[in-house]
């Protein structure tokens, strides 16, 4: 919808050129800050000709922009792994594979592939919804976030930390999200994916990725269901009652239309089950 | 900046928070259009060099140098694309609001893209058709022909906007340009409950580019109902254009009138309002408790509030019999409570009205209405004009479901343009939709069954709460109708009834498809089930022993009531066959291929249950329509429902194709218009077909005649007139050679009186044509006299009326088979049947897709849709990201029957069929739900938390929204 406020959009084309106001915000895809009333925002710094590569490698990641758009990174699963998502809390095709997680993440937006084409990695994960399936991605893969600091500097913090709660994050005024750095240790692991709504590709009542690295390590990532991303960490496979209890320990399960809190943990407790049973 | 659109160089300045969508249709491109404004619905994809995206939430800045791509750039009816002609052939839309957008998503699928189509399609929403016919049109299935003619009716005609809609020519209310147009933006109340103590509207109205600021002080002092009947008695003298109480969040505080949306947005913020707060009730039955606020206490009597004194805005207490001692006496009682929901009507084009003044100073209203010309009398009503004064038309309206059986913005409108003399639009948003239109009345019904151990019915007992909200549109006929065809379709000798229709602080109710029935049968039919089930005995068996039969008074509480509700046909007992045939014999090729992972997790049920419904309205419905012959041989109607994907419009060139020897393209329309004809109540009651219909067939039967005798009449012809031969002017046209009056000359329409044309006691009309009449002329034996020797002598006009009594009814049962899985909550639907009695199938994919679209809609109300409120009158779910309306993923295949019956009362034996197949669904989805889980589910929608926390036990989280939820 047309932002009645906004007065100047820029569109900056190096870093020396973002200055941010107070009443103004980044702009990314704009697929969220042109879908809603955004009263008092005077202006926009739209950061996608700032010719950040969507998907680069270094030597021990997997390095994806903030400005890649969701389209680009659905594109990084092979395509034998992009299977039927519609049934995603059961009879759900399982594949161990972590790059089937980009699709399935991908899927798990209530918005389409044509919302795709435009929304970015970024904008989801800086959005801080508790159903951002970025974060779910990003948070499950260990993945750190770059964030451009105002001064010149730059820092990091993982994903997982990054989103504090319902669209609220660690980010600083004026502090640009530059990109998400995934371990290719993560990608060594295997993983696994459940995911459920009200209705099927609906908007995520909750989303359980499990990973199991190499080393052993076990870590069960929930979101969707908590106001945050929440992640079980253990040194090896848990047994089932101490999984259980892990998950029931968690205390910020998210209310809204999209799910109860009792339903929430429900559906988390029987998925964290299913993925150590399948990842076992 | 520099792009194209459809292939054509454009220049624009988009402002700056401006998006793709409103520079498009600043540049005229109307084909693109406005569903959600918020990225979820898809109405106005387009392509972006080539990739498919939503307009709505592109932002300007970025198009320097794109190619955009539009339907229209797709293709035009005389060259369309494929799919623009697979959507017509398939009757892939209804309203057609959303078939620009299906239409340009689906133009970049591949082959393989056919398999994914649920995935594909979930970010476009279609609220009429229940997707199947829309998939039918992508994969290329053709489901329409081309009668010969005078054949056109009982056949699967296409919708005559048919290309018109898929290339996006077709106007909606707003896809017109206007000079010099203003716009309206609202103050809402942020109070459930106020009174204004000060306005100051000096600041806004200093603004530049404002023209207007309109607050209580400017309203007419009219009391009225948004609500619209027939008769304005009907609804209560409860609203003002602008009152200085707010009883809602949400309500008018004041209007801004300004040169753009923005301008008057941003004024609002200026209007400095100094409230006093007062307490608020939210929940209808402490609402009715001593003590409570008093919503309406300066009304009374006369304003037909009932009770205002414990907000009762209506209410009816009756009893038949002694249904206690039935009760006691019983061998098996079912009882128990049930709750429906808010639903909102997701009519995908807004309600919006664009108002102006016409070369005679008369005001011209564009209005987004199923009810154009109630629209015109209230207002005139309100603000005092003559009628003359006043048009009020209609362009093809984006969907309704009841939810433009108000006047939310036409009054504003009309005092604006009043005020200003300028032209005036009111467009409401997507959120507007969701807070300020009226949602499906939430009801709670307490019902209580008995029966002697043979299955015979002997009690029934219903205790009602409406719950009307702050207003009372609607909440007098909603609850009277709510508990009628529900109970009088059983026989039983005890009936009780207590029902009332209650004020609260929340955000009004209003019309919604099927008219309160569903809700209270959602309850009765539940408790149906569970008294089949304490007497061991079959559910249809239940039903074949207690509905009523033809010769049975159709009674609520009131034996031998006088009535104009007859049995025109009965097909009830064929469709209770036809569903439980089908049941049984699943798998069929019909079946839904939805299946369940193969996990012993899953329970499996099946269910049923049955709907009436009159015909029509009660206390009359009136409609006037004319048939002209036209030079070319083509005719042209005149008839005054509104098309907003009820598909009338299609049956009414059926009617007219075939009682004048025709093909439907020689039809022309002219329609929704207080110009066009003298009268029409509206399109709502699914009175369409059976009362515009009839008065339009009998037009047409009197033209017909009258082309008849002006080509053996000396004006017509110099040599080959003879003589008419016997039964030319049939027995049933006597009234017409009687009331034959000579044409003056001017084009003056000749006026008979119709209805004993076509009723006469239920006379069945030949179908088949005469070969007298054939290809707009008369074919005399060898000599043919074309329409042009016809009018020769003058022109040639009929017209026909109904007044809409005496009313038949029509019946529907739904059957499904489902999958329940009680670890998660989660419902497959395996199978789903539903059998019609719909009379004289005039259109059968028509008609299919009415009920497939009734269907779906209903599985939203059953499964998903559900409006919160925050427990203090505020809506929570404002957006469609937050309230889920099916989608191509969530919607199963229905088959469909329809029950061979031919009712005495309908044009050509049909009945109406448009909010009645809404009505069975949801009840039978919770039996088949309760059969597979083994509990009943009493609360709609039946989602996937609360069949989980069913099956489970658990505990309502108290922290949860649930408890809140269930006490609305």
């Amino acid at each position: 919808m047309d932002l009645i406020d906004v007065q100047e959009i820029r569109v900056p084309s190096a870093r020396s050129e973002i200055v941010i106001g107070s009443s103004e915000k980044i702009l990314a895809g704009g697929t969220w800050l042109f879908s809603v009333p955004e009263t008092g925002l005077t202006g926009l710094v739209d950061i996608t000709r700032l010719g950040w590569a969507p998907v680069t490698r270094t030597a021990s990641a997997l390095v994806i922009a903030a400005t890649c758009t969701v389209a680009e990174l659905s594109r990084l699963t092979p395509p034998a792994l992009r299977t039927d998502p519609v049934r995603a809390g059961s009879g759900y095709e399982s594949h161990t594979d972590p790059y089937a997680l980009f699709w399935h993440c991908a899927n798990s937006f209530l918005a389409s592939y044509k919302i795709w084409n435009i929304a970015t990695v970024g904008g989801n994960i800086a959005l801080a919804l508790p159903a951002g399936p970025m974060i779910s991605l990003a948070a499950s893969l260990d993945a750190e976030a770059v964030i451009w600091m105002p001064s010149g500097g730059e820092r990091r913090m993982p994903v997982a930390d990054l989103v504090t709660g319902v669209m609220r994050t660690a980010l600083e005024p004026r502090e640009v999200l530059r990109e998400i750095v995934i371990p290719f240790a993560s990608l060594d692991s295997r993983t696994g994916f459940r995911r459920i709504a009200l209705n099927d590709l609906g908007r995520t009542g909750t989303l359980v990725i499990a990973r199991v690295a190499p080393t052993g390590e076990t870590v069960f990532t929930v979101t969707g269901g908590t106001s945050h991303p929440v992640q079980l960490r253990f040194d090896g496979m848990p047994s089932a009652p101490e999984l259980q209890e892990r998950v029931l320990a968690i205390d910020c399960w998210y209310d809204d239309a999209h799910g109860s809190s009792d339903w929430r943990r429900a559906m988390s407790v029987r998925f964290a089950e299913q993925l150590r049973l399948e990842l076992a | 900046m520099k792009f194209s659109v459809n292939g054509e160089s454009v220049e624009a300045t988009p402002a700056a928070g401006q998006v793709l969508r409103t520079v498009l249709r600043d540049l005229g491109q109307f084909d693109v259009k406005k569903g959600c404004d918020s990225g979820d619905c898809g109405s106005c994809t387009v392509l972006l060099d080539g990739e498919p995206i939503h307009s709505c939430i592109l932002p300007a800045h970025r198009l320097e140098g794109v190619e955009i791509t539009t339907v229209s750039g797709l293709g035009s009816p005389e060259h369309p694309h494929p799919l623009q002609k697979s959507f017509v052939d398939a009757a892939g839309f209804q309203c057609g609001f959303c078939t620009a957008g299906m239409i340009v998503t689906a133009s970049t699928f591949t082959e393989e893209d056919l398999d994914d189509l649920p995935r594909l399609l979930k970010s476009n929403i279609c609220r009429c058709t229940g997707y199947r016919s829309i998939k039918d049109a992508i994969c290329g299935t053709s489901n329409t022909q081309t009668p010969a003619s005078g054949a056109a009716a009982g056949r699967s005609v296409r919708a005559p906007a048919g290309l018109r809609i898929t290339t996006g020519e077709e106007e909606f209310t707003l896809d017109v340009r206007t000079t010099g147009l203003l716009h309206l933006a609202v103050l809402k109340s942020p109070h459930a409950h106020a009174r204004i103590l000060s306005i100051d509207t000096a600041r806004a109205l200093a603004v530049e580019g404002v023209h207007a600021v309109l607050t209580h002080r400017d309203s007419p002092a009219t009391l009225f109902s948004t609500g619209r009947h027939e008769m304005r008695t009907d609804d209560p003298d409860d609203t003002l254009v602008l009152d200085p109480v707010l009883r809602f969040i949400g309500q008018r505080v004041a209007a801004i009138v300004a040169d753009s949306v923005a301008i008057a947005q941003r004024a609002l913020a200026l209007i400095e309002v100094e409230y006093e707060v007062l307490p608020g009730v939210f929940d209808p039955h402490l609402a009715r408790q001593p003590g409570a606020p008093l919503l309406h206490a300066d009304k009374g009597s006369d304003q037909r509030v009932t009770a205002p004194e414990r907000n009762v805005l209506a209410e009816m207490h009756g009893e038949m019999g002694d249904v206690d001692a039935a009760i006691a006496a019983a061998d098996a009682v079912a009882t128990g409570t049930w709750q429906t929901q808010r639903v909102n009507h997701a009519a995908l084009e807004t309600h919006a009205t664009r108002g102006w003044l016409d070369s005679d100073g008369r005001l011209v209203l564009r209005t987004s209405s199923q009810v154009p010309y109630l629209v015109r009398d209230e207002l005139c009503h309100i603000f005092d004009l003559e009628p003359e004064r006043l048009r009020v038309f209609t362009a093809r309206v984006g969907g309704g479901f009841g939810g433009k059986q108000e006047l939310f913005t036409e009054d504003l409108v009309t005092l604006a343009v009043l005020r200003t003399g300028r032209p005036v639009q009111y467009e409401f948003t997507r959120e507007d939709e969701f807070t300020l239109a009226s949602p499906r009345h939430p009801i709670r019904v307490s019902v209580t069954l008995a029966a002697t151990a043979d299955g015979t019915l002997t009690a029934m007992a219903i205790d009602e709460l409406v719950d009307t909200g702050a207003y009372g549109n609607h909440g007098i006929g909603v609850m009277f109708h709510s508990i009628h065809e529900s109970i009088s379709v059983y026989r039983c000798a005890n009936k009780r009834v207590d029902a009332e229709s209650v004020y609260t602080n929340n955000l009004p109710s209003g019309a919604f498809r099927g008219y309160g029935l569903g809700q209270v049968i959602f309850a009765i039919e539940s408790a149906m089930d569970e008294l089949a089930r304490t007497l061991g005995m079959d559910p249809f068996e239940l039903r074949r022993r207690n509905v009523v039969v033809p010769g049975d008074d159709m009674v609520v509480v009131e034996p031998h009531a006088e009535t104009d509700l007859l049995y025109g046909s009965y097909g009830l007992d064929q469709c209770l066959d036809l569903v439980q045939d089908a049941l049984a014999g699943f798998p069929s090729a019909g079946s839904s291929d939805v299946s369940p992972a193969p996990d012993p997790e899953w329970r499996f049920g099946t269910g049923m249950a049955l709907a009436m419904i009159a015909s029509l309205p009660p206390r009359g419905h009136y409609a006037d329509a004319t048939v002209t012959l036209l030079a070319s041989g083509d005719f042209e109607i005149g008839v005054g429902t509104v098309e907003f994907g009820n598909g009338t419009t299609t049956v009414h060139t059926q009617l007219v194709a075939s009682a004048l020897g025709t093909t439907v393209d020689r039809v022309r329309i002219r329609q929704s218009d207080t110009d066009v004809v003298k009268y029409d109540t509206g399109a709502f009651g699914s009175a369409g077909v059976v009362v515009a219909g009839k008065a339009l067939l009998a037009a047409a039967e009197k033209l017909r005649a009258l082309m008849l005798e002006r080509a053996y009449s000396p004006g017509a012809d110099s040599g080959g007139r003879g003589s008419a031969p016997a039964g030319l002017v049939s027995g049933e046209d006597g009234g017409v050679s009687a009331g034959l009056v000579p044409d003056e000359g001017g084009g003056v329409p000749i006026d008979l009186v119709s209805d004993e044309l076509v009723e006469g006691g239920g006379v069945r009309i030949d179908l088949v044509s005469d070969e007298l009449v054939e290809g707009g002329g008369v074919r005399i034996g060898d000599r043919h006299f074309p329409a042009e020797e016809l009018l020769a002598a003058g022109p040639l006009t009929a017209s026909g009326r109904h007044d809409g009594t005496p009313r038949t009814v029509a019946f529907n049962v739904h059957g499904f088979r489902v999958a329940v899985n009680p670890a998660t909550g989660e419902v497959r639907i395996l199978q789903s049947v539903q059998a019609a009695d719909a009379g004289t199938v005039l259109n059968p994919e028509q008609l299919r897709g009415q009920i497939e679209g009734a269907t779906a809609q209903a599985i939203g109300t059953a499964l998903y849709e559900e409006m919160r409120l925050d427990g203090a009158g505020r809506v929570t779910t404002t957006a469609f990201r937050n309230y889920h309306v099916p989608r191509f993923a969530d919607i199963p295949q229905t088959e469909v029957f329809f029950a061979e019956t031919f009712d005495a009362l309908g044009p050509l034996g049909a009945k109406s069929m448009s909010e009645a197949p809404y009505n069975p669904v949801a009840p039978a989805l919770a039996n088949a739900i309760r059969d597979a889980l083994g509990i009943r589910p009493h609360e709609l929608p039946m989602s996937r938390e609360r069949l989980w926390r069913l099956a489970s036990h658990a505990t309502v989280d108290a922290a949860s929204g649930e408890a809140s939820g269930a006490a609305e």
